[in-house]
């Protein structure tokens, strides 16, 4: 049983209280999740959650395919499944305690292509965009200067190629075998 | 038309035929609309009857379930009925009224988020904001709960929409994109496992609640194959408890042979079930020789708790058919010479040595109805011994909470039944504990003059749990003494206009017995039993099923024994 992280993308109907199935699916079932964002997708009427879980392969297996359930699902990525592009947004606002400071805190700033958003006499806020190893040093960097207050939005993720239709939304991995399966069914 | 009239059309061109209810403030409109719609509504003395009938009415006829309760204490009633059917996977629709959409959030009178209360033990629910989303919610409402792996969705809606306006059309398309149940098995899949069945020495079918709806498909495939069957608690019925391939029960108060086969065996066929840990018993020591091919319609399930070798999403009337045609009959010569010798020196014996024991109440039931009724139960000793003893021959016909254990499921679950099967005795087998959960349905079934026999196998006890008290408490009886305060059954059911009898004695058995389910209308038959009966074999928790203790089982010379 191999222990990994997950990125999971779960693309749902904007309908009243999707969001909370899928937080007391999680609650119910015990998973734990280190971060979640949602916002809408390109497409009307639906959104896309990124969630990032630490389990075992089956454990988080299961996880999908249960998310996969809910009525208002349409699609559920495990991104760990192949290549994929993640990113993550941090707003950090660091102390300016002397002026050479400031300097300094500029230089790293370019180093990390970090962009100044906010300039005060004794705070400056950064943008930062990166993968998680990258947030987490630029952090590491502002510590001596005293870090604020901060914000990350966790991570949002893409596949690289562009999925093959229910590729991986399928009803989850009951055997390669099964995603090939017709699943229409008229009641 | 108003929202309330809507709501009962909608109902009408699902087919509905019959609601089990109760009203209130936030439902009226919908009860006054119902004053004039051909639907009959059974009034039911609290809504929690009122989910179990609705769950037993899907059970025994296939056809979906509804019941109606009001807003607040009403919904919240539901709630354990909703639970059980979602448990035992039970096509519901449960409509409640809510406060004004205005109220909603103001903790108004008799204000409950009844959707965020449900959400956990539903399949899906809606609280409606707009009255034309009326028709399609509820189309969606059936659809969902009946197709794919069954289950109870809800529906709230809130007084201002049932008594607004509607004008609209019922003709709606579903288009519900993150929900297509995958019915068509993989063709591959089922080669891997028709391949797998062929190589196997001795296999074994077991077959769940889902099974339910293939019972010809599942006797097909066994006719042919030749394999043993073993029946779950909610696949009793799906093949016949009575035929020679029967192995019976399996799990924690399964069959000495079903245990011993799940031990032995080098392969199992799971149709229709998800290996609860009722059955399975400890998991590391379940069927550690065999192959598992799971076939079931939830891939959730696959894999869930006993891994699958060879998974099979679909629908069962898909995949059984298309397996038993690339399979013929098995060589299973060995294998069935070893099970028959566990039949033989374990049949079903209980010990007669007492003036009136369980098992032979239950067993007299079974012999005298010949099996030709419909079965509910209660939960505890008696769900148990009815389940070795009285298991039904035809499908739907055995109905008994098994996912969530519900005591006060089968009186109401009897009454679901008599509506969903006219004309067909149904007999309750109830605890003295269990029983009184729901014991105020005696109205409603006197009221309709239901042909149900209620059977108490009455031990002045909550039986199961004393018998766990006995056995891993150490005979620490806590609160599980019910004599010196039961009611006077016969005289309880006397004052709800029911036949009621008390009976001590195996004679007064015999003979009441057969007269009752000849005159087909209500009775209840309280049999005051032996109080300190165990349920034999038992899995203790926690331990595999080769663990089980055989108990009263086990052969035995002495005198007083009965097969
Ligand atoms: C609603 C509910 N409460 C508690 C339990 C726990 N429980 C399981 S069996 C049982 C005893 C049932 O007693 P009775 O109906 O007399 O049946 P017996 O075991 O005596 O045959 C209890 C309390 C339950 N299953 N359901
Ligand atoms: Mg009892």
């Amino acid at each position: 049983m191999s222990v990994r992280r997950h990125v999971m993308s779960v693309t749902v109907r904007d309908q009243p209280g999707a969001l909370v199935r899928i937080a007391a699916l999680f609650a119910r079932r015990g998973y734990n999740i280190e971060s979640l964002s949602v916002a809408q997708t390109h497409e009307p009427g639906l959104s896309r959650t990124t969630f990032v879980v630490t389990g075992e392969d089956a454990h988080v297996e299961q996880m999908q395919k249960q998310l996969q359930k809910l009525v208002d699902v349409i699609k559920v990525i495990d991104h760990s499944e192949g290549p994929y592009v993640d990113r993550e947004l941090m707003l950090i606002k660091v102390a300016v305690r002397n002026p050479d400071d400031r300097v300094e805190m500029r230089q790293i700033a370019q180093d990390f292509r970090a962009r100044i958003i906010d300039v005060a006499r004794d705070a400056l806020v950064f943008e930062v965009t990166g993968d998680e190893a990258k947030t987490d040093a630029f952090i590491e960097q502002m510590r001596t200067f005293g870090v604020l207050d901060l914000i990350r939005t966790g991570r949002v993720a893409l596949p690289r190629t562009a999925p093959r239709n229910g590729a991986h939304g399928s009803n989850g991995a009951a055997g390669a075998d099964d995603r090939t399966a017709s699943r229409s069914r008229a009641a | 038309m108003n929202g309330a009239a809507a709501v009962l059309k909608a109902l009408e061109r699902q087919g509905v035929t019959t609601v089990f209810g109760h009203p209130g403030g936030a439902i009226m409109p919908i009860y006054d609309a119902l004053y004039d719609s051909p639907i009959q509504h059974v009034l039911v003395r609290h809504e929690q009857a009122g989910a179990h009938a609705a769950d037993a009415y899907y059970r025994a006829s296939g056809r979906v379930g509804v019941c109606f309760a009001t807003s607040g204490p009403g919904a919240t009633n539901l709630v354990t009925g909703l639970a059980t059917a979602y448990m035992d996977s039970s096509a519901v629709v449960a409509v409640t009224g809510n406060v004004p959409l205005s109220l909603i959030g103001t903790d108004a009178f008799q204000e409950a988020d009844v959707t965020g209360v449900t959400l956990p033990v539903t399949k899906h629910n809606y609280l409606v904001k707009d009255v034309r989303d009326l028709p399609r919610v509820l189309a969606e409402a059936f659809h969902i709960a009946r197709s794919g792996r069954p289950g109870p969705v809800l529906v709230d809606v809130p007084k201002d929409i049932q008594q607004a306006a509607f004008e609209g059309d019922f003709d709606v398309e579903i288009d519900l994109p993150g929900y297509r149940p995958t019915v068509v098995g993989n063709a591959r899949q089922i080669r891997r496992a028709a391949e797998a069945i062929e190589a196997a020495e001795r296999p074994v079918l077991m077959v769940g609640g889902g099974a339910q709806v293939a019972a010809e498909e599942v006797e097909a495939f066994t006719r042919l194959t030749g394999i043993p069957v073993i029946t779950t608690l909610m696949g009793i019925g799906a093949y016949p408890g009575g035929a020679p391939q029967s192995l019976g029960m399996p799990g924690m108060h399964g069959t000495v042979t079903a245990n011993r086969a799940i031990s032995h065996c080098d392969l199992i066929v799971g149709a229709g079930l998800r290996f609860d840990d009722r059955v399975t018993g400890k998991l590391s020591r379940f069927a550690p020789n065999a192959t598992i091919v799971h076939i079931d319609i939830d891939p959730a399930e696959i894999s869930k708790l006993v891994k699958a070798h060879v998974p099979v999403v679909g629908d069962l009337r898909d995949v059984l058919p298309r397996l038993t045609e690339l399979l013929g009959p098995l060589e299973l010569g060995d294998w069935w010479a070893q099970l028959d010798v566990w039949k033989a020196s374990y049949p079903e014996r209980y010990k007669t040595d007492k003036p009136l024991v369980s098992q032979e109440v239950i067993a007299l039931l079974a012999r005298e109805t010949g099996g030709d009724c419909v079965v509910t139960t209660e939960v505890g000793q008696h769900q148990m011994f009815a389940a070795r003893l009285f298991p039904t021959n035809r499908p739907r016909t055995w109905i008994s909470s098994g996912g969530l254990g519900t005591m006060g499921f089968g009186l109401p679950a009897a009454i679901g039944a008599a509506f969903a099967r006219p004309g067909e005795t149904i007999v309750c087998v109830a605890g003295d504990g269990s029983v009184q959960m729901n014991i105020q349905e005696l109205a409603t079934i006197y009221k309709h003059q239901l042909p149900i026999v209620i059977a108490i196998t009455n031990n002045g006890m909550l039986g199961m749990v004393r018998q766990w008290q006995e056995m891993f408490h150490a005979q620490r009886y806590s609160e599980v003494y019910l004599a010196d305060s039961n009611p006077d059954f016969a005289k309880l059911a006397e004052a709800y206009g029911i036949d009621g009898y008390n009976v001590f004695d195996r004679e007064t058995a015999a003979k009441l017995v057969p007269e009752v389910l000849a005159r087909k209308k209500p009775a209840l038959i309280n049999f005051v039993v032996y109080d300190s009966e165990k349920v034999f074999p038992m899995v203790p928790a926690g331990a595999g099923v080769d663990e089980m203790i055989i108990g009263d089982q086990e052969a035995d010379e002495a005198e007083g024994v009965s097969a």
